[in-house]
């Protein structure tokens, strides 16, 4: 395949993720300020020389912030997926082939995990844990499963009657190995697609939960802190709403077109 | 049909008694004894075995879940600690401020997402249709809590229009009520109406390439006929689904929103719960949210069996 015929979505989504990611990995390696020392001097400043996107109320480098913040939003949003990815498939695989008792089983819990959306499941959790980045990570994780279960079980319930995998089983494949080795890659490529989906999600979740004070911790700098931070003071300075609001829009805008083209690239009926 | 009603009603009861249950159990599971949590270490051992009384915390798990549930099922969810009110009250109460402004954003979302929609989708091809499906698809990347906060800051700071936060209740100044619901409604609405704009083309485009269409249009039916009558009216099906759960996502949306524009709703109570460490308020509102989101997806399907034959003798 060549490279211009990529659908347009599938490279505007890669920039802006690549934008995300390169911020995050050059916080590793520089940041012009430390996102944590005060400047009493320079509050609220707009943007300048000295501070390119401008200050907070603590007189805080807005630019240094904001690239520290995309570590953490990378960073829950993978982990959040990784689990709802790794519970759900397997959990949607074996209800899937197994059928019968278990299905309807596997299938009762989901319906239950579906009933707690991702905020609703981190309230659960910040009552019962204390609030934070595992607590976040963990619930929006949960609150995922049901999305790839359901997916997964119906991939596999319309796999399993066909020619090839009838074959694999004539041909003395065990159950596990006809699952693992037959049936799975052929049910990938809309799990990609979800997972590109679900991390946009997993990103808007994750910025609420910070801005509601039950994500990542006051002291590190995350985006929905920045925000939740900043609405005291939004009469005072745009600068410190507007840095971060735009950095959650890219990352989801990123995800989810990189979402619907990678769909559009995998399944060409889709294509509309 | 009524069979399929029945089955479908029995299954969301289950679900929301599962529901029932890992609510109760994860409380169960916070660690240490939730008396000495609540009352903080240095309360006197009286006060402590009075409140492990009034929870019941003397008596095992099990008969604590049943009568919690057997509650429930009477309309009773218990006592707030933080209040010293019953929670059905507080969650009653807390109606006037969080369905006004589900429903208000739902009525914002769909009087810009079915219009948009299906202009979209009828101008499939054209320069129209990329246009507003980019700007659908840039609207459902920004986050409620965000816009409203850009909200404030036009409305509120630069204009002056809108009160930035507060709420002013119905009976005392309903102009008043009405202007503090609106940039919160608009905030939660417009982000919901960027992601039903993009399910309303989608479902326009699926039922607009189906044959019964081809053959109104062959048959010589005006354009408009064929739209509002054949097409439309099978796009709803899937329609009513796209509907029933954006209002599971704009209730658990408000929950931000409230805490952005600072309205006393169902949201802020359960935020005030978390950090009271109020459990049995928690327990009551979280399986309240869950409950809804079961018996919104229940409407759903019922009304899709409604609406096509088709499903219900599945």
């Amino acid at each position: 395949m060549r490279l211009t015929r990529l659908p347009a979505n599938i490279v505007v989504g890669s920039v802006l993720i690549g934008v995300v990611v390169f911020g995050a990995l050059l916080s590793f390696v520089w940041l012009p300020y430390d996102p944590n020392t005060l400047d009493f001097s320079a509050q609220l400043a707009g943007p300048s020389r000295a501070h390119w996107l401008g200050t907070d109320h603590l007189g805080r480098d807005l630019l240094s912030r904001l690239l520290v913040g995309a570590r953490g939003t990378l960073y829950v949003g993978l982990v959040a997926v990784g689990i709802a990815l790794s519970v759900g498939c397997t959990l949607g695989a074996v209800a899937g082939f197994a059928g019968g008792l278990l299905d309807e089983l596997l299938m009762r819990i989901v319906d239950v995990l579906y009933a707690f959306p991702a905020i609703l499941m981190a309230l659960l959790l910040a009552a019962v844990y204390r609030p934070g980045t595992l607590t976040a990570m963990s619930a929006i994780g949960i609150a995922t499963v049901p999305v790839f279960a359901r997916l997964m079980r119906s991939s596999v319930l319309s796999l399993k009657g066909r020619d090839f995998v009838e074959a694999a089983r004539a041909l003395g494949s065990s159950p596990s190995r006809t699952l693992l080795r037959t049936i799975l890659p052929s049910a990938l490529s809309p799990i990609v697609v979800q997972a590109s989906l679900s991390l946009a999600v997993a990103v808007l979740a994750e910025a609420a939960l910070s801005f509601l004070g039950l994500g990542t911790p006051p002291r590190t700098p995350s985006w929905g802190n920045m925000l939740r931070e900043a609405q005291s003071f939004l009469a005072l300075s745009p600068y410190p709403a507007l840095v971060p609001g735009l950095a959650i829009v890219t990352t989801v805008l990123g995800w989810s077109l990189l979402g619907d083209g990678l769909r559009d690239l995998l399944d060409p009926n889709t294509r509309r | 049909m009524l069979f399929y009603l029945i089955r479908r009603f029995l299954s969301a009861l289950v679900t929301i008694f599962l529901a029932s249950a890992l609510v109760f159990v994860a409380i169960l599971a916070v660690p240490g004894d939730p008396a000495e949590i609540i009352l903080g270490i240095n309360a006197s051992p009286q006060a402590l075995a009075a409140l492990r009384e009034q929870l019941g915390l003397n008596e095992p798990a099990w008969r604590r879940y049943l009568s919690w549930l057997g509650g429930v099922v009477r309309g009773d969810f218990g006592e707030s600690l933080n209040y010293q009110r019953p929670v059905a009250t507080l969650i009653v109460d807390r109606l006037e401020v969080s369905v006004p402004l589900a429903l208000g954003a739902m009525f914002v979302a769909c009087v810009i997402a079915l219009p948009v929609g299906i202009v979209a989708a009828l101008s499939r091809g054209r320069w129209l249709d990329p246009l507003l499906t980019s700007l659908a698809q840039l609207g459902a990347a920004v986050p409620s809590f965000w816009l409203g906060l850009m909200l404030i800051l036009l409305f509120s700071v630069e204009l002056g229009w809108l009160p930035a936060a507060g709420y002013v209740p119905w009976e005392r100044d309903p102009v008043a009520t009405l202007r503090s619901l609106a940039l919160p409604v608009l905030a939660l609405g417009l982000g919901q109406a960027a992601v039903m704009t993009r399910m309303t083309r989608a479902a326009m485009i699926e039922v607009l390439s189906q044959d019964y269409v081809r053959t109104a249009s062959a048959k010589g039916l005006p354009r408009r006929r064929v739209v509002g009558g054949h097409a439309l009216r099978n796009a709803l099906v899937t329609l009513v689904t796209i509907f029933g759960l954006s209002l599971s996502q704009l209730l658990i949306g408000s929950i931000i929103i409230e805490q952005v524009f600072s309205l006393p709703g169902l949201g802020r109570l359960v935020l005030t719960a978390i950090g009271t460490r109020d459990f049995p308020l928690l327990q009551g509102e979280i399986l309240v949210y869950a409950s809804a989101i079961v018996l919104l997806s229940f409407l759903v399907d019922v009304s899709y069996g409604l609406l096509d034959p088709r499903i219900r003798y599945q």
